[in-house]
C-alpha cells in the first residue's frame, strides 16, 4: 500500500519538476532581453499582423462580393436574355439556339435552380390561338434544354399568349420584341 | 343571387296574370313581315307613339314616354326596323285611338308606318297595368296584343317581354331581349369577366381574380360559366355555377383554355397541352376528361359546337397555317372549312346551324368573316376599321357581337349577321375583349 502511494506521488511530481525546469529556462532567456524598443517592435509586429489579417479579410469579402455580383450578373443575364421568334412560329432561330446553349451551361453550373419558361406572342392573331402558340414557343425552348441534358423536372412552361407584351406598340419593332420566350428562376 | 331569383319569380307571377287581348283570329303569318333568311334587306318602318295615360297626370306621362322610348330602342337594336320620327306623326298620342275600331290607320300609313305599336298605361299608386298592341297599318289588323299587371318597377321587364312577342309574331322566332353578353375588361388593371344585358345596359363585374382572366363561355341553360384564369399563376380552367356559386377547377400542366359548352348536354370541350401538344378534349361539366377529340401534331384549339351538339368547328395548324376545321365528334371525322386566307381562327357556329363566323388575319389586320358550313362563299363583314375579333352570335342568329379597335382601345360592338348596323355596345375604361353572347333566358 505504501509503495503504491510512492508510485502515485512520483507520477504527479515528476512532470511538475519538468515544467519547473523549462520555466526556469524561459526566464533565463527572456527576462534580461526586455527593453522599450523590443516592446515597440513587438507591438508593431502585432499591428502589422492585424493589418495583414484585415487586408486578407477585406480581400476575401471583396472576392466574395465579386463572386456574388458575378453570380447575380449571370443570373440576371440568364433571366434578361430572351429568345425571339418569327411571326406565327415556334421554331428556334440560330441566335435563339446560341442563347439557349448558354442557358443550359448556367443551369448545369447551378443544379439546384428551377426555371419557368414563359412563351409570349405579339398582338396579331387572336388571343386564344396565341395562348396555344405561346405554349409551343415555351415548349420548343424547353425541349432544346432537355436535349442539352437539363432534366425536364427543373423546368415549367407557361404560356402568356399576347397578354404580357414588353412593348405595347402596334408596329413591327414592338411585335418583334414581344414574340419571345422569357426565363425566370423560381 | 337568391334575392334576385325571388324577384324574378315575383315578376313572373304578375306577368302570368296578364292575358292575351282580343281574339287572335287575324294573326298574320310570320314570313309576310320579316324574311328570316334575309331580315335586313328592307327595314320595317314602325311607329311607336308615346303610350296613352289613363290618368293624364304629368308624372305618369313621363313614365309613358320612357316606356315608349325603351320599346323603340329595344326594337331598333334588332336591326329589323326603321323607327319613325314622332315629330312627323299626325295623331296626338294622348287622344288617338289605341284599339282597333278607333285607330285611324290612314293617318299612320300616311307617315310611312307599316307597323304601329300602341300602349295604354294605367297607374294607381305603385301598381301598374299596361296594354300593348302591335298592328299592321295597311291591313288594319292586330298582330299581337297583351295586357300586363305589375309594380311600376316592372315596366322595363314588361316592355322587354312585349318586344319578344313582337319579334315572335313577325319572325316566328323568339327575340334576344332576355339574353346577356359576358366579356373581358381590363378596367381594374387586370382582365376580369363582366356581364351586361343584350343592349349593353346593366353592367356587372363577375370575377375578381386580380389576375388575367379570359374566354367566358355560357352553358346552354345560361346557369354555368367556364373561363380561363391565371389566378394560380398559370392558365387554369374554371367551371362556375352562377346560381349556387359551386366552382370546379381544371389545372393540368400547361394550357387549360378555350372552353365551349356542348348544347343539350352537361359537357364541354376545351384545350389542354399536358401531353406536350395542344389538343381538344371532351369534359364532364365538373371538368373530368371523357375523351381526347383531336389527334394531330401541332396546335388544335378554340372549339365551337354546332347547335345540334354533334360537331365542333375548331382551329388547327395541321396544314401549316391556322385554319378552321369541322369534326364529327362521334366518328372523329375531320374536314377543312376555310381555304381562303392564311390565318383563320376563332370559329363561332351560328345558332341557326348553317353558318360559321371566324376571324381572318390578312396584311396585319384582323377581320370577321362568315362562311356557310360547306365552306363556300366566305363573306367579309368588317372592313378598314381596326382589328375585329371574337365574333359571338345572338341566340336568334341575327346579330353578331365582336371586339374592335376601330376607335383606338378595344371595345365591344354589335352588327347584324350581314355586317350592317355596326355600333358600339358600351363604353368602359380599359380594353374590352372576348364577348360571349348568352343563350336566351327562358325565364329562370
Amino acid at each position: 500500500m505504501k509503495r503504491m502511494w510512492i508510485i502515485v506521488a512520483l507520477f504527479l511530481v515528476a512532470p511538475g519538476l519538468l515544467f519547473t525546469v523549462s520555466c526556469a529556462k524561459k526566464k533565463v532567456v527572456s527576462e534580461p532581453g526586455i527593453s522599450e524598443a523590443d516592446k515597440a517592435a513587438a507591438e508593431k509586429a502585432r499591428e502589422e499582423e492585424l493589418a495583414r489579417q484585415r487586408a486578407l479579410e477585406e480581400q476575401r469579402l471583396k472576392e466574395e462580393e465579386a463572386m456574388r455580383k458575378k453570380l447575380a450578373e449571370e443570373r440576371a443575364r440568364f433571366e434578361n436574355e430572351d429568345i425571339y421568334f418569327e411571326f406565327d412560329s415556334a421554331t428556334l432561330l440560330p441566335m435563339a439556339q446560341e442563347i439557349l446553349k448558354k442557358k443550359a451551361q448556367y443551369l448545369k453550373a447551378n443544379p439546384k435552380l428551377s426555371v419557368v419558361i414563359e412563351g409570349h406572342c405579339d398582338e396579331r392573331g387572336t388571343n386564344e390561338y396565341n395562348l396555344a402558340l405561346g405554349d409551343r414557343r415555351a415548349k420548343s425552348a424547353m425541349q432544346f434544354l432537355i436535349d442539352l441534358g437539363i432534366p425536364a423536372s427543373r423546368m415549367t412552361a407557361i404560356s402568356y399568349g399576347e397578354e404580357r407584351p414588353v412593348d405595347p406598340g402596334h408596329n413591327e419593332e414592338a411585335w418583334a420584341k414581344n414574340r419571345r420566350a422569357h426565363f425566370v428562376i423560381e | 343571387m337568391k334575392r334576385m331569383a325571388q324577384k324574378w319569380m315575383a315578376v313572373w307571377m304578375m306577368l302570368v296574370t296578364g292575358w292575351g287581348l282580343v281574339g287572335f283570329a287575324g294573326e298574320a303569318r310570320a314570313l309576310e313581315y320579316i324574311d328570316i333568311n334575309n331580315p335586313f334587306l328592307k327595314k320595317m318602318p314602325i311607329a311607336v307613339p308615346v303610350f296613352k295615360v289613363q290618368s293624364g297626370e304629368e308624372a305618369h306621362l313621363k313614365i309613358a314616354q320612357e316606356g315608349a322610348d325603351q320599346l323603340a330602342r329595344t326594337l331598333d337594336f334588332t336591326g329589323f326596323f326603321k323607327i319613325l320620327d314622332r315629330d312627323a306623326f299626325l295623331e296626338d298620342p294622348q287622344r288617338m285611338g289605341i284599339v282597333t275600331p278607333r285607330i285611324r290607320f290612314n293617318n299612320w300609313t300616311a307617315v310611312g308606318a307599316e307597323l304601329l305599336v300602341t300602349g295604354g298605361l294605367d297607374i294607381s299608386g305603385e301598381a301598374l297595368s299596361v296594354e300593348l298592341r302591335l298592328y299592321d297599318t295597311f291591313k288594319g289588323r292586330l298582330l299581337v296584343g297583351k295586357r300586363y299587371r305589375g309594380a311600376k318597377a316592372d315596366l322595363k321587364e314588361i316592355i322587354r317581354r312585349f318586344c319578344d312577342e313582337i319579334i315572335y309574331s313577325l319572325t316566328g322566332k323568339h327575340g334576344i331581349f332576355t339574353s346577356r353578353i359576358a366579356f373581358v375588361s381590363s378596367g381594374t388593371g387586370n382582365k376580369e369577366i363582366y356581364v351586361c344585358d343584350f343592349d349593353g345596359g346593366n353592367i356587372r363585374q363577375l370575377t375578381r381574380t386580380k389576375a388575367i382572366t379570359l374566354s367566358p363561355a355560357w352553358s346552354t341553360d345560361g346557369l354555368w360559366m367556364a373561363y380561363t384564369s391565371y389566378v394560380n399563376g398559370k392558365p387554369d380552367l374554371f367551371i362556375w355555377n352562377l346560381k349556387d356559386k359551386r366552382k370546379f377547377k381544371v389545372a393540368h400542366k400547361g394550357l387549360n383554355i378555350t372552353p365551349a359548352w356542348r348544347p343539350f348536354k352537361a359537357e364541354l370541350a376545351a384545350t389542354f397541352s399536358w401531353t406536350g401538344d395542344q389538343e381538344i378534349y371532351l369534359l364532364t361539366a365538373t371538368g373530368k376528361t371523357i375523351k381526347r377529340l383531336t389527334r394531330s401534331r401541332g396546335i388544335d384549339v378554340s372549339p365551337s359546337w354546332s347547335p345540334d351538339g354533334k360537331k365542333i368547328a375548331f382551329v388547327s395548324k395541321r396544314s401549316g397555317t391556322p385554319q378552321v376545321y369541322i369534326m364529327d365528334v362521334d366518328s372523329r371525322q375531320v374536314r377543312r372549312l376555310t381555304y381562303y386566307g392564311r390565318h383563320n381562327t376563332q370559329p363561332a357556329w351560328s345558332p341557326t346551324g348553317d353558318r360559321i363566323a371566324y376571324t381572318s388575319l390578312e396584311k396585319g389586320v384582323t377581320n370577321i368573316f362568315v362562311v356557310d358550313v360547306e365552306g363556300k362563299a366566305p363573306v367579309q363583314l368588317t372592313h378598314r376599321s381596326g382589328d375585329n375579333e371574337s365574333p359571338t352570335w345572338s341566340p336568334d342568329g341575327n346579330l353578331i357581337a365582336f371586339s374592335s379597335t376601330r376607335e383606338g382601345p378595344s371595345r365591344i360592338y354589335v352588327m347584324t349577321a350581314l355586317g350592317t348596323d355596326q355600333r358600339r355596345l358600351l363604353t368602359l375604361s380599359g380594353d374590352q375583349t372576348n364577348p360571349a353572347w348568352s343563350p336566351r333566358n327562358k325565364g329562370e
